[in-house]
């Protein structure tokens, strides 16, 4: 099992909002719900690998900035075409202020 | 001069592959996130109140022209109808197709499949041509969705004033999905879990179609067609007058909207029909923002773009002369200046594409 990874503070976060983490080689998207919950998903969108982290949050759904495609990023699903694959997410802890995941 | 080959089959679309020119890194404005969030933002109450003055407006000329039937008097209002069934639609396809006009999602599903109907476009299909459409933007042999091709096709252009050619492509089109197959080169951007919802949507279309064409046999008029289907003919022209503008006349194989993209100021009745998508170098670098909020975002980032043109006239006098010199001289097109505080274009990534700037 891989250990957990600092991605970043809780604040640096917005609500309602995502930022990008990249870590050994890879890139991912964290996201902060309307209820202060955080989670981790692959960063690059299913359908043409797109920075999701460009994209807009709106309640527990990320939209693609390229074709605004969508995913609940709690479970990675995929929403609304043109995305028909589903997005890996990743376990999420806060601990001391901070946003660990669980990737690699 | 280049010969270009505009089939999603062709030697131009391996070759757009092969260079990395397909599905590239395309050039943004840079907007700090904070207000890009702001910009993209989502709120059903612009579009719902747009979509009830719209649908009402419909409803009311409808009703007069039923009304003043069989009588020339009617004509101005099958007109009015007209525009907004084979015009206003395609803008509501659009927007709504993007999933950024309301924030509610069965909002925006509901207005995308009626307007998907009105302009004889499978939703299904059509959804996944626009999303390559964003890609790989007036890429020959990417993108399917290129009005003015080179040379530009005029008779073919003038035709679709009347929705001729759209029309008839969409009906074709209907029936040979409603049958179970998928066109060739559809079958390229759709993906094959899709393709049994491209044959339901268009075999409910071909009832309601076979209702109102028995409703006409049996009432012995064309009173239901001018309400159901022939509006996409009689209508469309505001469509197309604005639509050609997008990008006609301008760079293709670039990746900066600013090379084919153009934004035109236009009046508040072709801007209501036309659901702001006159601001078309905006929208396609950032499709997440609202139509409501690219007034905005214009002015956000106007400092970067090209001089926009002033009006729809002003707009067809810089593009006609280039489509007539198109005809003779394929590669020739026009390419803006942009203001000095603009970042200026990457010329070494476009210099092949360049090269014959007009
Ligand atoms: S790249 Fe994300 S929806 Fe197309």
């Amino acid at each position: 099992m891989s250990n957990w990874i600092d991605a970043c503070g809780t604040e640096e976060i917005e609500q309602e909002d995502v930022i990008r983490f990249d870590h050994g080689g890879r890139t991912y998207a964290v996201y902060r719900s309307p209820d202060d919950e955080y989670f981790c998903t692959d960063g690059l969108c299913t359908h043409e690998q797109v920075h999701l982290a460009e994209g807009l949050v709106m309640d527990y759904v990320i939209e693609c900035p390229k074709h605004n495609g969508q995913f609940d990023y709690r479970t990675g699903e995929a929403k609304r075409a043109p995305v028909c694959v589903n997005l890996a997410t990743y376990p999420v802890k806060v601990e001391g202020g901070r946003v660990l995941v669980q990737v690699g | 001069m280049t010969k270009r080959d505009y089939s999603l089959l062709g030697e131009d679309a391996r070759r757009a592959v092969q260079t990395g020119l397909a599905a590239a890194e395309w050039y943004h404005t840079d907007i700090p996130r904070k207000e890009m969030k702001a910009l993209m933002a989502r709120e059903d109450g612009p579009a719902i109140r747009d979509t009830l003055i719209l649908f009402s407006a419909m409803i009311a000329f409808a009703a007069g022209g039923i009304v003043l039937w069989p009588t020339w008097w009617s004509a101005p209002f099958w007109l009015a109808y007209g525009v907004l069934y084979g015009s206003a639609m395609d803008s509501r396809w659009h927007e709504c197709g993007h999933g950024t006009a309301f924030r509610t999602g069965w909002m925006n599903n509901l207005v995308y499949q009626i307007a998907s109907f009105c302009m004889i476009r499978n939703p299904v299909a059509w959804r996944w041509s626009h999303a390559r459409h964003h890609t790989d933007t007036i890429i020959v042999g990417r993108d399917p969705e290129i009005v003015a091709m080179r040379p530009p096709a005029l008779f073919r252009i003038c035709l679709n004033f009347i929705g001729i050619l759209d029309a008839w492509n969409g009906w074709a089109r209907m029936f040979l999905n409603a049958s179970g197959r998928l066109d060739p080169e559809e079958a390229t951007f759709i993906p094959k879990s899709e393709h049994p919802k491209v044959v339901r949507i268009a075999r409910i279309w071909v009832l309601i179609y076979a209702a109102t064409m028995g409703l006409a046999i049996w009432t012995g008029s064309i009173l239901p067609l001018m309400l159901i289907g022939l509006p996409r003919l009689y209508g469309a022209w505001h469509h197309v007058l604005t639509g050609v503008l997008q990008h006609a006349g301008l760079a293709d194989n670039v990746i900066d909207h600013r090379l084919n993209s153009r934004t035109v100021y236009m009046n508040p009745v072709s801007r209501f029909i036309y659901w702001n998508m006159n601001y078309h170098v905006e929208h396609h670098m950032f499709p997440m923002v609202p139509y409501h909020r690219l007034p905005a975002l214009h002015e956000r980032i106007k400092d970067d773009l090209p001089r926009p043109n002033r009006s729809i006239w002003e707009a067809y006098a810089e593009v006609l002369p280039i489509l007539k010199r198109q005809l003779a001289y394929e590669d020739y097109f026009l390419k803006r200046d942009l203001p000095p505080t603009a970042k200026p274009y990457k010329e070494d990534f476009h210099a092949a594409a360049l090269g014959a700037a007009g």
